[in-house]
């Protein structure tokens, strides 16, 4: 695995790993701490790492359920990694003090997917965008809270001040949750699906909102959507994942103009095309997501992969990696290219067996242990 | 803005300069907005005759209440009249509101008491059993069914298992062995009241709490580094207050009923008139084979009284915290 540290980064993520335990009830784990059965793990995100640049924007895609909201919760600390690790300015999170996690709480802020759902109906909007004010005890709390309901472009400020969230539209809401994550000043924002749950006239209107705080207030934003559409338009770069993993990331133009990995290839296929007279080659993938508990081995992707290749796909599991016919910083995972330092890893996997009988691929790991 | 340098202005960088002589003021605020809140549940509730008429009546047994002692013309348990021997009492005085002589308004009881002040006494045990009751039984429900909903894992394991546990426990003998343990009195009847009762409040918190804790706005206090104390007292708790506010005034109702209930069957403060004490002597002394009906049928109807008021607010209030009962 190469990975192109840059001296920028503000945040490395590093093998992220988070599982979940199903929870069988208890009689069902007394009778597997009896029998030595291991419990079931659900792998929402699954050995994820990239680096977010200092102001840079970075999206995240990919269909439900791939992991893709978790990785984004993991990055502002709502859930503890499994494994792996997150450094913020070079620091580890798993092994930093109270005091730096207090820092980090102040420079990582979220923006939720429902407006509605995403802030306290018994709240009033200044109290909403206060609150984190008076958690980090920041003085000039009037004159900041009014600051960032104007940045929002919630205009007049003081004319939202007592209003409850169920006063507001949803446009106005979204614009509220924004000026919350701004108030504190942060570093980075994760942003989950931002404008999906908006009436499509508005959207708009927040996008706008949102670019002109990536540009003036020269934050990272990490991007969580489904839209590539949406995007192309917000991100400097692209990070495709499928059930857990990363399968291609790269400089979002270069992403969607050449697309690599079928599974980026089917989804930007499925993107409409606003012109009656393009026709495309459409890839519709059959089936559904794989199985989150049992993992199947090799390539998560084999079982609905128009380019499946035979044995390697189904027992080695593709790194992460630069490729040989591909230039930039594009990373794909997947055995149909020769990898940057010209290793075919059809090539490699059929010399690999013949050389020994036993069969296991070098980057094999049977995942459902 | 745009001018700025690229590499990391902030919008907030010339906010220190901004004098903080218009910083609002906190508290004033605060008032305003809690009056607020207040004014608009009042008329919400106060919208309904049934629960107009029902604040009336209690507010008319809260002032007996308070009082008594110069509405009651005797001291409620006090003999009016004794035999010369001061042992038996053979005969009753009938009510002179139906035009009896004896110069009694409800008459008097077999043991000599003076009915209408024992009534009117009686509603200060009736209230204060009520008011405590419901008080304790809204709050330990509310906090404990926030700790168990919030940490979820092993604290609500934990309490949730004594809430099954105290499920388990009936009413009656709860009492008995409190009363045998402790003296009758009625605050061991209030002390059984609130045991038994804060149960159900704390399941029904806990659910409130266990889906209020996964929406994104505690998300959002969590991602901002809120303490969990934080989100238990300014989050959870301001949403699941309207359920426990229902919870409190019902469990004045279920109160009262059951300081009458345990009264009645002789577990009731000897001391203490409530209107339960009463309804008990006067089983005692077979009043009702004796036609006295000026003995039982006045504690009864002041029992039901208080008891429907209390059901009715409680149901005006349950209108506002669910919606779809309007």
């Amino acid at each position: 695995m190469s990975h192109t540290t840059h001296d920028d980064a503000l945040l490395q993520v590093r093998n992220l790993e988070k599982h979940f335990k199903v929870d069988a009830g208890w009689i069902a784990s007394i009778l597997q701490s009896v029998s030595g059965d291991d419990p079931d793990y659900v792998h929402a995100v699954d050995g994820v790492s990239f680096d977010l640049r200092r102001g840079e924007t970075l999206g995240l895609a990919g269909e439900s359920g791939c992991g893709k909201t978790t990785t984004g919760m993991s990055l502002v600390k709502l859930h503890e990694p499994t494994g792996g690790d997150i450094h913020y300015n070079g620091q580890s999170l798993n092994d930093a003090t109270d005091a730096e996690l207090k820092e980090f709480r102040q420079n990582a802020q979220m923006i939720f997917q429902d407006p509605f759902e995403s802030l306290n109906p018994r709240m009033t909007v200044y109290d909403t965008v206060a609150e984190p004010l008076r958690i980090h005890n920041i003085t000039n709390e009037t004159a900041r809270v009014q600051r960032a309901l104007e940045f929002a472009e919630l205009l007049p400020a003081e004319q939202y001040f007592d209003q409850y969230p169920h006063e507001l539209s949803g446009g106005q809401r979204q614009r509220v949750a924004i000026a919350r994550a701004l108030v504190l000043d942060p570093d980075f924002i994760v942003a989950d699906e931002p404008v999906s749950m908006l009436d499509v006239s508005l959207r708009a209107g927040v996008l706008s909102l949102l670019e002109r705080m990536t540009d003036e207030f020269g934050l990272s934003v990490v991007y969580i959507s489904h839209d590539l559409s949406l995007l192309r338009h917000m991100c400097d770069r692209l990070a495709i994942m499928y059930m857990g993993k990363i399968v291609e990331k790269g400089p979002t133009d270069q992403i969607i103009e050449n697309p690599q990995h079928p599974y980026t290839q089917a989804l930007i296929n499925a993107v409409p095309v606003p012109e009656p007279n393009v026709g495309r080659e459409r890839v519709e993938l059959a089936g559904e997501v794989g199985d989150v508990i049992d993992i199947p081995s090799g390539c998560r992707f084999k079982s609905r992969c128009p380019d499946y290749i035979g044995d390697v796909c189904d027992q080695v599991v593709p790194p992460l990696e630069e490729k040989a016919h591909v230039e930039g910083e594009q990373a794909v995972a997947c055995h149909l290219y020769e990898s940057v330092d010209g290793t075919d890893p059809a090539e490699a996997f059929r010399q690999g067996q013949s050389v020994s009988a036993s069969g296991d691929g070098p980057e094999s790991t049977p995942a459902d242990d | 803005m745009a001018q700025e340098e690229s590499t990391r202005s902030s919008v907030f960088a010339d906010v220190e300069e901004v004098s903080s002589s218009d910083e609002i003021n906190k508290w004033a605020r605060t008032a305003r907005l809690w009056r607020e809140t207040l004014k608009e549940h009042w008329s919400l509730l106060t919208d309904e005759l049934s629960v107009r008429l029902s604040m009336l009546m209690v507010a008319f047994f809260v002032l007996v209440a308070i009082f008594a002692p110069f509405l009651a013309p005797n001291p409620p348990l006090e003999r009016q009249y004794q035999t010369e021997d001061q042992i038996l009492i053979e005969k009753w005085a009938e009510p002179s509101i139906v035009g009896g002589d004896s110069g009694y308004l409800l008459g008097t009881t077999a043991e000599g008491f003076d009915i209408f002040s024992q009534l009117i006494f009686g509603t200060r045990a009736a209230l204060l059993v009520g008011i405590i009751a419901a008080v304790f039984t809204a709050g330990i429900g509310t906090m404990v069914g926030l700790v168990a909903g919030y940490y979820g894992g092993t604290v609500d394991d934990a309490l949730m298992r004594l809430v099954d546990f105290l499920y388990g426990m009936p009413l009656l003998p709860t009492v008995i062995i409190l009363v045998a343990l402790l003296g009758p009195s009625l605050w061991n009847i209030i002390l059984a009241v609130i045991i038994l009762q804060w149960r159900a409040t704390a399941r029904v918190i806990r659910s409130q709490a266990l889906s209020l804790r996964e929406r994104p706005f505690v998300k959002a206090a969590q991602v901002a580094g809120a303490s969990d104390w934080h989100i238990i007292s300014r989050h959870l708790a301001p949403n699941v207050l309207p359920m426990s506010f229902l919870y409190g005034s019902f469990a004045i109702a279920w109160a009262i009923l059951t300081e009458a209930g345990v009264s009645f069957i002789g577990l009731g403060d000897p001391n203490t008139v409530s209107w339960g004490t009463m309804l008990q002597a006067s089983r005692a002394y077979s009043a009702l084979s004796f036609g006295a009906w000026w003995w039982f049928v006045p504690p009864g109807i002041c029992i039901g009284l208080l008891v429907i008021s209390g059901f009715l607010i409680g149901r005006g209030y349950e209108e506002i915290t669910n919606p779809k009962l309007q």
